[in-house]
């Protein structure tokens, strides 16, 4: 077979072009994920069974079920229903971006609140015995020794989930979204050419993917200043 | 200042699930005592002493400390809290914080205290336990005996009535033990009403006003500390003495 070296020289440019998009849906439904996972987490381990099981049935159905689903159900099977046309949700799910951006959210915000979730559970009890011991409130133990102690301890799985939500923002394509990938498969319908364009594609989420772990790395460090003996 | 006994506990019982961790405790405690509780293990001294700042839960009968009943209110538990300061066999130091604000986070957060204010008594209560130049290390950078000792510190900085030591030196290498030992000596010295759960009977025999020697959740003999060691009346009592005093 021949690999043809000039069309990945042009077609490289026009891919990267989507970039702004991909980037757009990682870093909104990131941090709208990560909010939506910090309300769920703070329903799990509120101690009450009415803030505790609706949160438990929602991360099961979106962990349970294929994001690629989930984005269909949003940006197909939502605006049949006449309701949700004449909300004011409506001018964000008629727009296939927000629908991939919602449906992002949702998803990343199930796992995400598990992974936080498995930083709380991570503090010491000893801790918030010393807290309660000299006074502290339940919310100003949560804010002053449970948060920082957690997030610590979730960052390696929180990255995991950010790098793995990086290569889920590749599902927006399929409803017409022209980002990085979007992109290349117009560029593959266009000449025919799979092997070459998905190959760069590849390695450009790759050098993505790079430049998430040494953020996260450095992040690491600098919160795992006082886990080391040496000042 | 009352004559009322700064701490009373009557006909306590505490169960967990069907096992009853306590069994109709009745103790009081003087402003300025010392009181040394010591038991084989799962006898319920740590239990008992937990139960005074509610950590745990009692069941039933009364914990009045300087007059305020604990109850399950909220605003009950925060001011007994705030005259009982406690000590932990593990330390618990919050490491994610360095030594000056493990002591002063407390202090500005519990008691509205300025942030200049905090910081000066907790160097105070630093230069007491004798490690002001730690002040800006992590829990981690020092070794158990230290951080026992800002522990101390970090539950003084609240000006706490009554302290509570749960094993404090049980979790140390030896020759750290008796740094510790050493900042609890001066604190009795100075009046400071202690329950010390501990089993360094040369610190009892010390320091203690009297010793409540605890067995399967009861308290089994309470005596001043010559005649505790020197004559023991209970049975268990003299067992667990010969147990820990042959050695």
């Amino acid at each position: 077979m021949s690999f043809d070296l000039s069309l990945i020289v042009e077609s490289v440019p026009m891919m990267l072009a989507g970039i702004g998009i991909t980037l757009k849906l990682l870093v909104v439904s990131g941090l709208l994920g990560l909010m939506l996972a910090i309300c769920l987490l703070l329903m799990r381990i509120s101690g009450k069974w009415y803030l505790n099981i609706p949160a438990q049935i929602y991360i099961y159905i979106f962990r349970g079920t294929p994001i690629l689903v989930q984005i269909f159900i949003i940006y197909y099977g939502l605006p049949q229903f006449d309701a949700i046309r004449e909300s004011i949700f409506w001018p964000i799910l008629r727009e296939p971006t927000g629908c991939a951006i919602l449906a992002l959210t949702l998803n990343t915000g199930a796992y995400v609140s598990e992974i936080l979730r498995g930083g709380v559970l991570g503090v010491g009890k000893g801790l918030m015995e010393a807290g309660s011991a000299l006074g502290l409130s339940s919310r100003q133990k949560f804010i002053y020794i449970t948060a920082p102690i957690a997030t610590r301890l979730a960052l390696p799985a929180y990255s995991n989930d950010v790098i793995s939500l990086l290569k889920s923002t590749a599902l927006a394509s399929t409803i017409t979204i022209a980002d990085m990938t979007g992109i290349a498969r117009t560029i593959v319908a266009d000449t025919y050419a799979p092997y070459e364009i998905y190959m760069s594609l590849a390695v450009i989420y790759m050098i993505f993917t790079f430049g998430i772990q040494k953020l996260f790395g450095a992040i690491e460090r600098y919160l795992g200043r006082y886990t080391k003996r040496e000042g | 200042m009352s004559n009322e006994p700064l701490i009373q506990i009557r006909d306590m019982n505490k169960f967990f699930g069907n096992f009853q961790a306590l069994k109709n405790i009745n103790l009081e405690v003087n402003r300025g005592e010392r009181i040394v509780v010591c038991g084989p293990s799962g006898s319920g001294k740590s239990t008992m002493i937990r139960c005074i700042n509610r950590l745990e839960e009692h069941n039933d009968g009364h914990i009045i400390i300087d007059g305020k009943e604990l109850t399950d209110q909220i605003k009950d538990i925060n001011a007994v809290r705030r005259e009982v300061g406690m000590v932990f066999q593990s330390f618990n130091l919050f490491p994610h914080m360095k030594i000056i604000k493990n002591l002063t986070m407390a202090q500005q957060l519990v008691r509205n205290i300025s942030k200049t204010e905090a910081r000066k008594t907790a160097m105070e209560y630093l230069e007491k336990v004798k490690i002001p130049e730690q002040a800006d290390k992590y829990p981690i950078q020092l070794s158990g005996g230290q951080q026992q000792r800002v522990a101390i510190a970090r539950a003084l900085c609240m000006k706490p009535e009554i302290m509570l030591f749960d094993e404090p030196t049980s979790a140390l290498d030896p020759e750290m033990i008796n740094e510790v030992l050493e900042v609890m000596v001066e604190l009795a010295n100075e009046g400071m009403t202690m329950i010390c759960v501990t089993h360094e009977m040369g610190f009892a025999r010390s320091i203690a006003d009297r010793v409540i020697f605890m067995d399967a959740g009861e308290i089994v003999e309470e005596a001043v500390p010559t005649e505790f060691f020197d004559n023991p009346k209970n049975e268990r009592t003299k067992e667990f003495l010969s147990q820990i005093l042959t050695h």
